[in-house]
């Protein structure tokens, strides 16, 4: 019997050295991101001296990505891997980080960089923080990108990581963030004389996804259709929520394009306002492929649609 | 055994040394690189200042717009955002690097159970509070993490896992040791309020010890392994102690030391499109039974799922099935044969069909492990209605046909509800 067992232990640990093969080294830094748009940004600066991945969808709800094996097999890989922090993706990364079995991409590891840290963050709580507030998250808002300045901040960390990660590449990386960030200065210029007539509109949106992207270009969000974050429309919210649009004279009401458009559909029915579906990520939309294209898109629907509703 | 056990420790205690050492290895600096460093230094010890200071002013005004907020009409949320131009300056993230202590990440679910109708074979009270899970996680260091899960029922704690899992193995490897569930099949590595019913399937009941499943001290290897491209192939080997199911009807019992059990597992995963998936298992454990002579245990589990990534928390469809084979040796008498050939199974579907809503089915069936001759069957219909992310109100009917010829009709209602740490969502 003994020799069965010392034979079953043999055999998996015969299994375990077996397994020991190190993985062929990769010549270009592997990057994966878990946002789309970190993604864009980090492409940005790495250029073809990088490859880049995402594990979210630019279409889908950035809280809840399943934590899918088949996206292990992208972090077994990384040598970077690029989050949004913030407790964004605290319901699916960390157990991917850990059964990556990557020690290079753990937290505190050389390879694990939260974008959050060089960007401007907005809604940090000040009072107590309990969930009576909905699903809040207790260290601030992490849909910090769709604030161009904050891609910029955020750009400049990811060419410092990747430069400290491959120094003969330094140059190359510091070239491309400047040019990038050339671009998007002439971009912002284009986006803010776009954006300029409507400063100071009121608009309602579904979820708490944009402070940063209302902050910059001076808009006031006056509601939200969520009750709570997290929390599903309910009808007497939703009936507040009509008459603080009538009171306000609110025209515009911006949804997510992974929630429900039946809730904000009635809401618009009711106060004649306009819903736009606005992407929140990169690849939101077949066409947006980039951090440019992004803000594109972005405003030219929020432009028709207030001056639809002028 | 002892020797093996030896090697085994010395092994991971190598691989352990490796990381640490590859782990501490620094890039070389240069006087600029260190003096770029300190500069560094100064501006976020300045930065932090400006902060502190900053919240003592924030302090006092703070504390006057939450009075009013509290008195009533939260409903009609204020702008968050500050006007543009404000004179305060903006915070840069890291913030709340302040305010975080080094504290693990604390939870704590309740599983609070009402069943209605009679069960003669098992019996559950009318209320119970069924299970207060405490879980405490955190990061160990630059190499290791630690997770705790405390289960306390209504009269004892009982420590559920505790373990530590080593993340900075060299070649892939995640090793983790301590307490565990082990990694046979599904159901078992599930921790109860993860489970889309109120209760196990008869299979688990009749075949894998039970609630508590093939639970043990031990340690647990596991790493991906090659496979063609976009098919994601693991393997996990434990090693335990041998003890493992209820205290009066156990799967494993180590009379001796060496009396250790294994459990090795094979998961293979493939993506069939962004929305749906398929993902299959691969199980075995043996050990000593009771009566001093080996068990041995087969599985086969298959997980079918559909989540349209757009639509994501509105919809989603799961279908999963155990198989399991159990060989039980035993002393033969004129009754029981020397090998006990036991078989059983669980079929399952649920469907999300709104954001808060759930409905599910189940089909159960298995032979008893003692007595092959002996088989239960049932069928489970259920709904699911979760508020919110935290909490979970489930209703399940369940009819159960007993190898004694005793049916039982019962409808169980279930209330989960999670304090504390946001919980990685189970997959």
């Amino acid at each position: 019997m003994d020799r069965n067992f010392v034979l079953h232990a043999l055999l998996i640990f015969a299994l375990a050295c077996a397994m020991i093969v190190a993985p062929a080294q990769a010549k270009k830094l592997n990057v994966v991101t878990s946002t789309t748009d970190l993604a864009s940004l980090a492409q940005e600066v790495g250029g073809d001296r990088i490859t880049v991945e995402a594990i979210a969808k630019g279409y889908q709800d950035p809280h809840f990505v399943e934590a899918k094996p088949s996206f292990l097999l992208k972090l077994r890989n990384a040598d970077l891997l690029l989050s949004v922090g913030l407790q964004l993706e605290i319901g699916w990364l960390p157990p991917l980080i850990t059964q990556s079995g990557n020690p290079r991409i753990q937290p505190g590891a050389r390879g694990y960089l939260e974008a959050a840290q060089f960007a401007e963050v907005l809604d940090i709580p000040t009072g107590p923080v309990t969930r009576a507030q909905g699903d809040v998250h207790p260290m601030g808002n992490p849909h910090l990108w769709l604030d161009p300045e904050n891609g910029r901040r955020i750009a400049r960390g990811i060419a410092n990581k990747l430069a400290e990660m491959q120094p003969a590449d330094a140059a190359h990386f510091q070239q491309r963030l400047q040019d990038f960030e050339q671009r998007l200065t002439a971009a912002e210029k284009r986006w803010e004389e776009q954006m300029r007539p409507f400063r100071g509109r009121k608009i309602v949106t579904y979820h708490r996804s944009w402070p940063n992207f209302v902050k910059y270009f001076g808009l006031v969000v006056v509601g939200y259709v969520e009750p709570r974050p997290g929390i599903p429309p309910s009808p007497g919210h939703t009936l507040e929520l009509i008459q603080l649009m009538k009171r306000e004279n609110v025209k515009v009401l911006i949804v997510e394009p992974y929630f429900d458009l039946k809730t904000p559909d009635s809401v618009a029915r009711a106060t004649g306002a306009k819903v736009v579906v606005l992407l929140p990520s990169v690849g939101g939309e077949k066409e947006v492929t980039d951090y440019f294209k992004l803000f594109d898109y972005d405003i030219a629907l929020l432009t028709a649609a207030f001056r639809a509703t002028q | 055994m002892a020797k093996v056990i030896c090697i085994c420790g010395l092994l991971l205690l190598a691989s352990f040394a490796a990381a640490q050492q590859a782990a501490g290895q620094q890039p070389c600096c240069d006087p600029m690189e260190s003096r770029l460093r300190a500069l560094e230094e100064k501006i976020r010890a300045l930065e932090e200042e400006v902060q502190q200071l900053r919240a003592v002013q924030a302090t006092p005004a703070a504390a006057a717009p939450s009075a009013p907020a509290a008195a009533g009409a939260p409903a009609a949320p204020t702008p968050t955002v500050p006007a543009p131009g404000g004179g305060q300056l903006p915070v840069y993230g890291g913030a709340s690097a302040l305010a975080k202590a080094l504290n693990p990440d604390i939870g704590l679910i309740g599983n609070f159970l009402s069943t209605a109708g009679g069960n003669p074979i098992r019996p559950s009270p009318s209320f119970e509070m069924a299970e207060s899970e405490l879980s405490l996680q955190a990061i160990i260091d630059p190499y290791a993490r630690g997770d705790f899960f405390l289960s306390f029922g209504e009269e004892g704690v009982e420590l559920e896992e505790g373990y530590i899992t080593f993340t900075s193995l060299p070649a892939g490897i995640v090793a983790r040791a301590g307490k565990m569930r082990s990694a046979f099949g599904k159901v078992n590595l599930q921790h109860t309020h993860t489970l889309s019913w109120t209760d196990r399937p008869l299979v688990t009941e009749n075949l894998l010890g039970g609630e508590e499943g093939i639970t043990d001290a031990g340690f647990s290897v596991s790493r991906i392994l090659p496979a063609p491209k976009g098919i994601f192939l693991e393997a996990t080997g434990q090693v335990f102690r041998g003890d493992a199911g209820a205290e009066d009807d156990p799967v494993f019992v180590a009379a001796r030391k060496s009396d250790v059990s294994t459990v090795a597992h094979l998961r293979g995963y493939r993506d069939l499109t962004e929305s749906t998936n398929l993902d299959l298992g691969l199980s075995f454990a043996r050990g000593h039974n009771d009566v001093g002579f080996t068990t041995n245990i087969y599985g086969v589990d298959a997980t079918l799922r559909w989540k349209p990534l757009r639509r994501s928390i509105y919809r989603s469809f799961m279908a999963r099935s155990e198989f399991i084979w159990s060989q039980r040796r035993q002393v033969p008498t004129s009754l029981l044969p020397p090998v006990q050939r036991s078989f059983g199974f669980y079929t399952s579907a649920d469907y999300q069909f709104a954001r808060r809503w759930i409905v599910g089915g189940r089909y159960d069936w298995s032979d008893r492990a003692r007595n092959a001759f002996e088989s239960d069957r049932g069928a489970s219909a259920l709904l699911t209605f979760r508020p919110s992310e935290f909490s979970t109100l489930r209703g399940q009917y369940r009819f159960t046909r007993y190898a004694e010829g005793i049916d039982a009709n019962e409808f169980r209602l279930q209330l989960l509800f999670s304090l504390g740490a946001h919980g990685a969502h189970a997959f």
